[in-house]
């Protein structure tokens, strides 16, 4: 994009963390919500009220930690970072400033500086003249993410949090949706001319609400600082807001009308320490990564690298795909994958629903493919049932019972619908004897017809040929 | 005295003793200006509930009945509590602190929240927002402070017991200024939820009380684990025994030199002098010690107090409770408004000074170097315990002063000189009344001792106590 600069873009990444209770107090931790009604003394900051450190949320940041290679620090510190907001209950965030829980980890090529634990704000509800605070999200649990500033391009940085947040959903730290806000990221960027010089001056986005929005405000942010640069002007430090209608970013407050924090360690808080024991628990409920489970697909599995992609994409449908196999059998692998991303995948998507949320269980799903492959239901059959599992939750067996789906396999019963098929239709006999043997074609409907499709096709095929040849 | 109290509550009932004691108590009101909110309405409720437990057979608690004076800096939901300060004049509490449910589940009843110097900074409890305390034994003096109305509620016989907090001294030097006992704990014994904090890392909530075995018992009640408070101890609260009548032989105890220098008064000193033999006498093995630091002490002490109550005041800002400026137009006006408006000259200094010293380019030079002076200080105090049991000294090198007598605000920090290391070192300490001196006086002798060690504390208090038991 820009031939004449080496672009450096380096990322701040929040990550709402998924725990039961809020960071510091006992209020649930859910988003959303009647305003003010998951409140208390701690989180609404009154007098006397004291933080308590929700253990929980300690896993959660390990786990998150090493899911990026970070080292963890066996003793940390909680800090005060001070300025005056609305939405900030007692006007300090606690936060770790100079020793965060983890540091120095990696992720992609991308070196990740730190890893830390902090408090959310409020949010501030502007109406006509007026603004109210709601402090449901106040004190919910966060980690930041920051990267070394060593990421080249927009598109770089952009594949980096998709990675981010596949890895982090992987781990069951947090659902990752910048659009809901569970994670929100800034970018620093600078721009200098030799890979020799020492890094330009950066201006640092926000409100970057998507991935897409993140990629597009770099890419504006490389076209406004190399125009400065090439006609020798200078980038002054600031913070600059993204805007998602003018497709701009702009500017908010220079770096000498940024507030002093005035870190100091919480005085409420003791220094969080954590064992290496602790540690070496946390690292066995890390899962097994999607790189790992996809190549474990394709060689394990024999799915081709797509369909083993597409699977692995979320830690559920990788879960899903692997329950029902246990049903199926590994040999009906493709089968499934077929089923599992194309069908399920397209019932969801239609209606919205995650995965999570399906309500055909994995092990109904195994035996539906195993019916399949076992030829007691055929393809029209199967996607019929299927229509019912997803809309009832039963299983395969209990809706071919229910409704008498099964395929009918006997002789006798397939003889018997023949038999009345060919006696009904003497013409199309006469046809077929001439050698007009296309109209098997239609003596096969009207037998499925009989059937009301539940005869085999293959076994009706078979058996008309050996009964018309009788009369001859 | 709560033993008397006990009695008379068994007799007459928890009801009548309340409403005697609210008879006094707003006469007292008239004459001290002890408290700010007085709750006898609800303590009259209370003492028909606690009747009424009596006359089924059951056991109300150890405090069935008493009457407990609260520092309206103490969460008491549904009352009041103000700090002495404008900007929470109509704060009402939405829960209740630690320390005050256990006084409550221990059967004691709340008759009102006490006067104190605004946010608890002051000594003299002339800083209230709703003004000044008098001293009951002198009402032409101040009662010290900042636990100024809890000091004069006891000293005024209105109540045997009542909760202070203390972080350079607020417990202690009151005590001795009104001839009460004041007990600082071990930092960590007594929960700090629901203290509405000043610095978080120094704060203790202590007690006040006309006996020694009554603040040994209030103590065996309140202090103790508590999960709602992260640097609460890890131990079991103290347990109350027959040891504080067991005297001071074998004792080892530490007069510190820099304690007994010029600026004591010299009456005092010789009472500490007296006293000193008298312990002698009883087996006690008493002799000079040095404590350097106290110097440093009071410097460091004016770095860490104001840098945490920068930060812990931070949340009074009229956006949620509390004053809020009327005429404020924007957010930044109300900001400023209500802050300038609401808090009183010795806190806007206080927090002006904090602000300054985290600020960068301060921040080493001036608080990272406190928090190191701390740690030595904590250091040469633990040397010292490893070869004494008690530290002996005078609680305040002067009795108490009249009022606007003292006027600079660093001559009035002096008051708390003797209070102030013992409180960074996060050690328990005891004033004792010691009698009186001239213009009848009263004087206060400070025990400090090493991390858990009230029980020696209340042992040798106790037999200080009864030299000048009248």
């Amino acid at each position: 994009m820009s031939p004449d600069y080496i672009v450096t873009i380096g990322l701040e990444v929040h990550v709402h963390l998924d725990t039961k209770t809020k960071l510091f107090c006992s209020c649930p931790n859910i988003t959303g919500g009647e305003p003010n009604t998951r409140i208390c003394p701690v989180c609404t900051g009154q007098p006397g009220a004291l933080p308590v450190f929700n253990e929980r949320v300690l896993f959660q940041a390990v786990l998150a930690a090493l899911a990026i290679n970070c080292r963890i620090n066996h003793r940390s510190i909680f800090a005060r970072k001070q300025y005056f907001y609305p939405d900030m209950p007692t006007n300090y965030q606690i936060t770790q400033h100079e020793l965060p829980i983890a540091e120095k980890g990696h992720l992609g090529g991308t070196g990740i500086n730190r890893l830390h634990i902090e408090e959310d704000a409020g949010k501030l509800i502007h109406t006509g003249g007026s603004s109210l605070v709601d402090l449901n999200r106040a004190s919910a649990p966060l980690i930041e993410i920051v990267t070394e500033p060593e990421i080249t391009s927009p598109q770089e940085a952009g594949d980096f949090l998709r990675n981010l947040r596949q890895i982090l959903r992987y781990a069951g730290v947090s659902d990752c949706d910048m659009e809901k806000g569970s994670m929100r990221c800034d970018a620093n960027i600078s721009l200098r001319k030799n890979q020799d010089d020492p890094l330009g001056v950066k201006s640092e986005l926000k409100n970057l609400n998507s991935f897409r929005s993140v990629e597009m405000a770099l890419d504006y942010e490389i076209l406004r600082q190399s125009e400065i640069l090439s006609s020798g002007g200078e980038v002054i430090q600031e913070t600059r807001l993204w805007d998602e209608d003018s497709l701009r970013t702009k500017g908010m407050r220079t770096k000498e009308e940024s507030d002093d924090y005035r870190f100091f360690s919480d005085p409420d808080l003791p220094p969080l320490l954590v064992g290496e024991d602790f540690v070496e628990e946390v690292a066995t409920y890390l899962p097994e990564m999607p790189d790992a489970r996809k190549n474990r697909f394709v060689t394990e599995f024999g799915l081709s690298e797509y369909d083993a992609g597409v699977l692995t994409q979320e830690k559920d449908t990788a879960d899903y795909f692997e329950e029902a196999l246990k049903v199926c059998g590994l040999k009906q692998s493709k089968m499934l994958a077929s089923w599992l991303s194309v069908e399920v995948a397209g019932q969801l998507n239609a209606l919205g629903v995650s995965m999570s949320d399906n309500p055909v269980k994995p092990a109904h799903l195994g035996s539906l493919v195993r019916e399949i492959s076992q030829g007691n239901v055929s393809g029209t059959m199967a996607k019929d049932i299927f229509a019912e599992m997803f809309e009832t939750g039963f299983s395969p067996e209990n809706i071919i019972e229910k409704k008498g789906l099964k395929q009918i396999n006997s002789e006798d019963e397939i003889n018997a619908f023949c038999e009345k098929v060919l006696k009904d239709n003497p013409d199309l006999v006469e046809k077929y004897l001439d050698g007009k043997h296309g109209v098997l074609g239609a003596m096969v409907g009207q037998v499925m017809k009989e059937s009301r499709g539940q005869a085999n096709p293959k076994k009706v095929n078979e058996t008309l040929r050996r009964l018309i040849e009788k009369f001859q | 005295m709560i033993k008397k109290i006990l009695k008379k509550v068994n007799s007459d009932g928890a009801f009548s003793l309340v409403k005697q004691v609210s008879a006094q108590v707003l006469e007292s009101q008239e004459k001290y200006n002890s408290y700010i909110t007085l709750t006898l309405d609800r303590a009259s409720k209370r003492a028909q509930e606690i009747d009424s437990l009596l006359n089924a057979g059951k056991n109300p608690g150890p405090l069935a009945g008493i009457p407990v004076a609260l520092k309206d800096n103490l969460l008491y939901s549904g009352e009041k509590m103000t700090c002495g300060s404008k900007i929470l004049e109509n704060y009402f509490s939405p829960y209740t602190g630690t320390a005050v449910e256990k006084l409550e589940e221990a059967g004691a009843i709340v008759i009102g929240k006490t006067n104190m110097d605004e946010f608890a900074m002051g000594s003299s409890g002339e800083t209230s927002y709703f003004g000044p305390t008098k001293n009951p034994l002198h009402p032409d003096r101040v009662p010290g402070g900042s636990s100024s109305g809890s000091a004069a509620a006891v000293a005024s016989g209105d109540v045997p017991i009542a909760l202070g907090s203390d972080t350079g001294g607020s417990v202690r030097q009151p005590a001795s200024f009104c001839g009460v006992c004041g007990l600082r704990p071990t930092y960590g014994r007594i929960s700090r939820y629901g203290l509405s904090a000043l610095a978080s890392s120094i704060d203790q909530i202590g007690v006040l009380a006309s006996s020694v075995e009554d603040t040994a018992l209030v103590y065996s009640l309140i202090s103790g684990h508590d999960p709602k408070d992260s640097t609460s101890l890890n131990e079991k609260g103290y347990e109350l025994s027959d040891s504080i009548e067991e005297g001071v032989k074998g004792l080892k105890i530490g007069i510190p030199k820099e304690y007994m220098g010029e600026t004591l008064h010299s009456e005092i000193r010789e009472r500490i002098l007296e006293i000193s033999n008298k312990l002698v006498s009883a087996g006690a093995e008493v002799k000079e010690i040095s404590l350097p630091s106290l110097e440093q002490a009071l410097a460091t002490y004016y770095i860490i107090a104001p840098a945490e109550i920068s930060s812990n005041l931070a949340r009074y800002d009229g956006v949620r409770y509390g004053f809020r400026a009327p005429e404020a137009q924007t957010l930044e006006e109300m900001y400023i408004e209500s802050r300038t408006q609401g808090f009183g000259p010795e806190v806007k200094r206080r927090i002006l000074l904090g602000t300054s010293i985290l600020s960068s380019g301060n921040y080493e030079s001036y608080y990272l170097k406190a928090l190191k002076v701390r740690s030595m200080i904590k250091k040469e105090f633990e040397k010292i315990f490893s070869s004494i049991d008690l530290i002996f000294s005078p609680t305040t090198p002067t009795p108490p002063f009249k009022f606007g007598e003292v006027k600079d605000p660093m001559e009035m920090s002096m008051a708390d000189s003797y209070t102030i290391p013992s409180s960074l070192a996060g050690l328990p300490a005891m004033s004792v009344p010691v009698g009186s001196i001239e213009k009848n006086l009263p004087v206060g002798a400070q025990l400090i001792g090493g991390t858990f060690s009230e029980p020696t504390i209340f042992r040798c208090a106790r037999f200080m106590e009864k030299i000048y038991e009248s």
